[in-house]
């Protein structure tokens, strides 16, 4: 059965990306979330160079474009959904708001933070803070000992580019992105379940709308001039919650807002009306386009590195 | 130094510059005790919690001359974490600039215990009250008599006596036209302001739903060491003098909300409810579901549901069914009955309730104006939700009057640390919970 799975995501590949540049063949598999029926698809991304960032954009922070050479990683094909991610967040053996647990949920939310836009049946989970999406990760590290983490800003956008040089991943007319992707053209202003329009070349599916994806980089305005060209798996470790980079745009986005290059950050405001302080390190009152996506290095970290990297990332 | 008498908002006062049926507001009293300038605005915070320490905040950026000069809570702990909270880095809570210029609060007006509150007081001319609800009738008639503006957060009490005593507070309030906001912030919010001003696209309102459906809210398990007394203030939200149950402390928003656009109070209500999961040893007394029909006196009906149990759905809303349309407030619309949008309000240009209830609190301070008297309905909103409470308790159908008249008075004889709470644990550590058919309604 796995056999057929993986041949008809093969066919579809080949059928729907003809024409884009390819140094590897998308391998697909499906993890388990512990504790669940549920899973994951994962996608396989090559290796390879690209050229992050558009030397004709008019946004500075978007440019100069540097060559930037990545290493293998697994990707989700989709974004995580409400389903999949209550998996964690209502785990009963795992603490909550813990300040001393390395591994803890988030605190219950105060008021519906899906705002009706849906949540079982397919929806992506949203209105997270970055924490809580990296949390996830570890959750999953926890519990099966293979490492995930979210994209750096340049695995992101070499996964949705899947090879292409173009202001979308499907060219450069904004009138075919109602096929790929949910945006303010087309989603009434709600985020719809994921993997329901086209994918790009390497399967990826809504890596343009639904919901915005968290990296798990700091956001710096000149970061591609921070970049030298032809760095190996560039990243910007956090310094401080805001501003965070987030890519893709979301459901509220218009198409300009949705380019592969196009990068945007996290602020307080997104926050201002949880009315406690301190507040919630969990969740975001008015960020409810933000959401995400897990990745996997094919080169596994060492148990010491693991514990390191969330230590830096989540704070324990 | 003792108060000047030229500030602006004294000016205003003697000038008689007002408009708009805005009435002049009494003097910044004379808590202007130290150097500060005459305009300055002197806020006390009493209950330093988390919200308390967020509507300081709040307070501190409401844009006039304020400065925070005193604290108060029955911790040390909770009022240290707030003071070191606000005058820390709050770049993370989104705030800009530099705020501790406006907090001026030494260690001798750092009020700790249960009776630092009048001292605190006294020091301001404005009092932000967010201590649990079951202190707030005695907060507010204190603040009340020392002449002060007041912000005060909901639910304003816990038992009908409680209601009763902000009501005879609320009246003399209104006589010293003293500012009182509540934070039943949805007043504050621009969509609910704009949808009320539209109500009437709906006809009658003949029906009303609200919801305050979610996970919970956190637990403080007992400690070894603690007093009764310390373990149901630290657990608070799990005790009815203190809390209300969940009905009081956050249903009353949506519960208010259908208040406000039916201009008036139900008169009975009958209901159910109990609980199911949240049944512990650390989880008190209070229900964790209750369902409650509450009657209008023109007959309408309000369907009000509020859940605690996690894994459930979640749904935190309010919805008017009118003869021609309805109000879906969380989505901010009104729509016929075919579900075509009459009205879409345009959430870009939504506000934070929760900043707006300060800003212009203190903008109405700051000019001397009289324009905020919302203790009265804050009381009758919480009047609300206790009888729906005391309607789940019974399993009866209560009446207003009644209820509001029945002398219930869940306030421990004393606050000290050594007096025992009316509701105490039996010999397994659980507390004795409402029995439908068997409780009484008070």
């Amino acid at each position: 059965m796995k056999k057929i799975i993986l041949a008809l995501c093969f066919l579809q590949w080949i059928s729907t990306e003809a024409g884009f540049a390819q140094t590897n063949v998308s391998k697909t598999e499906e993890i388990n979330i512990p504790l669940s029926e549920l899973k994951i698809k994962m996608v396989s991304i090559p290796e390879g160079t690209f050229l992050m960032g558009s030397n004709s954009s008019t946004k500075p922070n978007e440019k100069p474009a540097k060559t930037v050479k990545l290493s293998a990683f697994w990707m989700g094909a989709c974004e995580i959904t409400h389903d999949q991610f209550d998996v964690f967040f209502k785990d009963d053996n795992t603490s909550q708001g813990s300040k001393v647990d390395a591994v803890t949920r988030p605190t219950a939310q105060y008021i519906d933070l899906s705002w009706d836009m849906g949540k079982g049946g397919g929806f992506p989970v949203n209105s997270m803070s970055v924490d809580a999406a990296m949390m996830f990760c570890r959750w999953m590290y926890q519990n099966t000992g293979v490492f995930y983490r979210l994209p750096t800003e340049a695995e992101w956008e070499y996964a949705c580019r899947a090879g292409s040089k173009t202001n979308y991943f499907f060219g450069n007319d904004p009138a075919l992105l109602g096929q790929y992707a949910w945006y303010k053209a087309n989603s009434k202003e709600k985020y719809q379940r994921v993997g329901t329009k086209k994918p790009n070349a390497w399967g990826l599916y809504d890596m343009l709308g639904n919901v915005a994806e968290w990296t798990m980089d700091q956001y710096a305005p000149d970061y591609l001039k921070q970049i030298t060209d032809g760095q190996l798996d560039p990243t910007n470790p956090p310094a401080a919650r805001y501003p965070r980079s987030i890519r893709g745009g979301s459901y509220l986005d218009m198409a300009t807002d949705l380019r592969v290059y196009t990068r945007k950050f996290s602020e307080p405001l997104w926050n201002q009306r949880d009315p406690q302080i301190p507040k919630s390190r969990w969740w975001l009152t008015d960020g409810m386009f933000a959401g995400f996506r897990i990745v996997r290095p094919v080169n596994q970290p060492t148990a010491e590195e693991v514990e390191k990297f969330y230590k830096l990332y989540l704070g324990k | 130094m003792p108060f000047s008498g030229k500030s602006r908002r004294n000016f205003v006062k003697q000038t008689g510059i007002i408009s708009g049926g805005v009435l002049a507001a009494p003097l910044i009293t004379n808590a202007n005790f130290h150097s500060g300038a005459s305009d300055e605005i002197k806020v006390a915070l009493i209950g330093c919690g988390g919200r308390g320490t967020g509507a300081a905040v709040q307070a501190l950026l409401s844009k006039q001359n304020v400065k925070l000069v005193a604290m108060a809570d029955a911790f040390r702990d909770r009022l240290d974490d707030a003071y070191k909270s606000i005058t820390g880095d709050l770049t993370e809570a989104g705030i800009a600039g530099d705020i501790k210029k406006l907090i001026d609060v030494p260690e001798e007006r750092k009020f700790v215990g249960f009776d630092g509150y009048k001292n605190a007081i006294a020091l301001a001319d404005v009092v932000i009250l967010t201590t649990p609800p079951g202190f707030r009738p005695i907060h507010f008639e204190e603040a009340v008599k020392q002449g002060k503006h007041i912000f005060m957060e909901k639910p304003v009490a816990t038992d009908p006596e409680g209601v009763k005593r902000v009501l005879v507070a609320a009246a003399e309030a209104k006589t010293k036209k003293l500012n009182v906001v509540v934070g039943l912030q949805r007043h504050y919010q621009n969509s609910y302001r704009e949808l009320f001003k539209r109500k009437d696209m709906i006809g009658d309102i003949t029906s009303a739903q609200a919801w305050w459906n979610n996970d919970g809210v956190w637990v403080k398990p007992r400690t070894t060491g603690q007093t009764e007394m310390e373990y149901q203030m630290r657990n608070w939200y799990y005790f009815n003098w203190l809390c209300g149950d969940h009905i009081n402390e956050q249903h009353i928003h949506n519960l208010d909300v259908i208040n406000w656009f039916k201009g008036g109070y139900p008169v009975k209500a009958q209901g159910l409810g109990g609980r199911e999961v949240r049944k512990g040893k650390d989880h008190g007394e209070i229900f964790d579901h209750h369902f409650v029909e509450f009657t209008y006196a023109d007959g309408s009906i309000l369907n009000s549901q509020c859940r605690h149990i996690p894994k459930t759905s979640a749904k935190v809303d309010e919805l008017f069914i009118g003869t021609k349309g309805k109000i879906y407030c969380g989505a901010a619309n009104i729509r016929d009955h075919q579900g075509n949008v009459m009205y879409q309000f345009d959430k870009k240009t939504e506000n934070n309730g929760y900043q707006n209830e300060h800003v212009e609190l203190f903008a109405a301070i700051a000019k001397g104006e009289y324009k905020f008297a919302d203790a009265e309905n804050g009381a009758k909103s919480t009047m609300t939700s206790i009888l729906g409470r005391m309607a789940t308790y019974s399993g009866q159908v209560v009446e207003w009057d009644k209820a509001l008249n029945c002398g219930l008075n869940l306030q421990p004889a004393a606050y000290t640390w050594d007096t025992l709470p009316k509701s105490l644990p039996d010999a397994d550590g659980k507390y004795k919970v409402a029995v439908p058919g068997v409780t009484r309604f008070y």
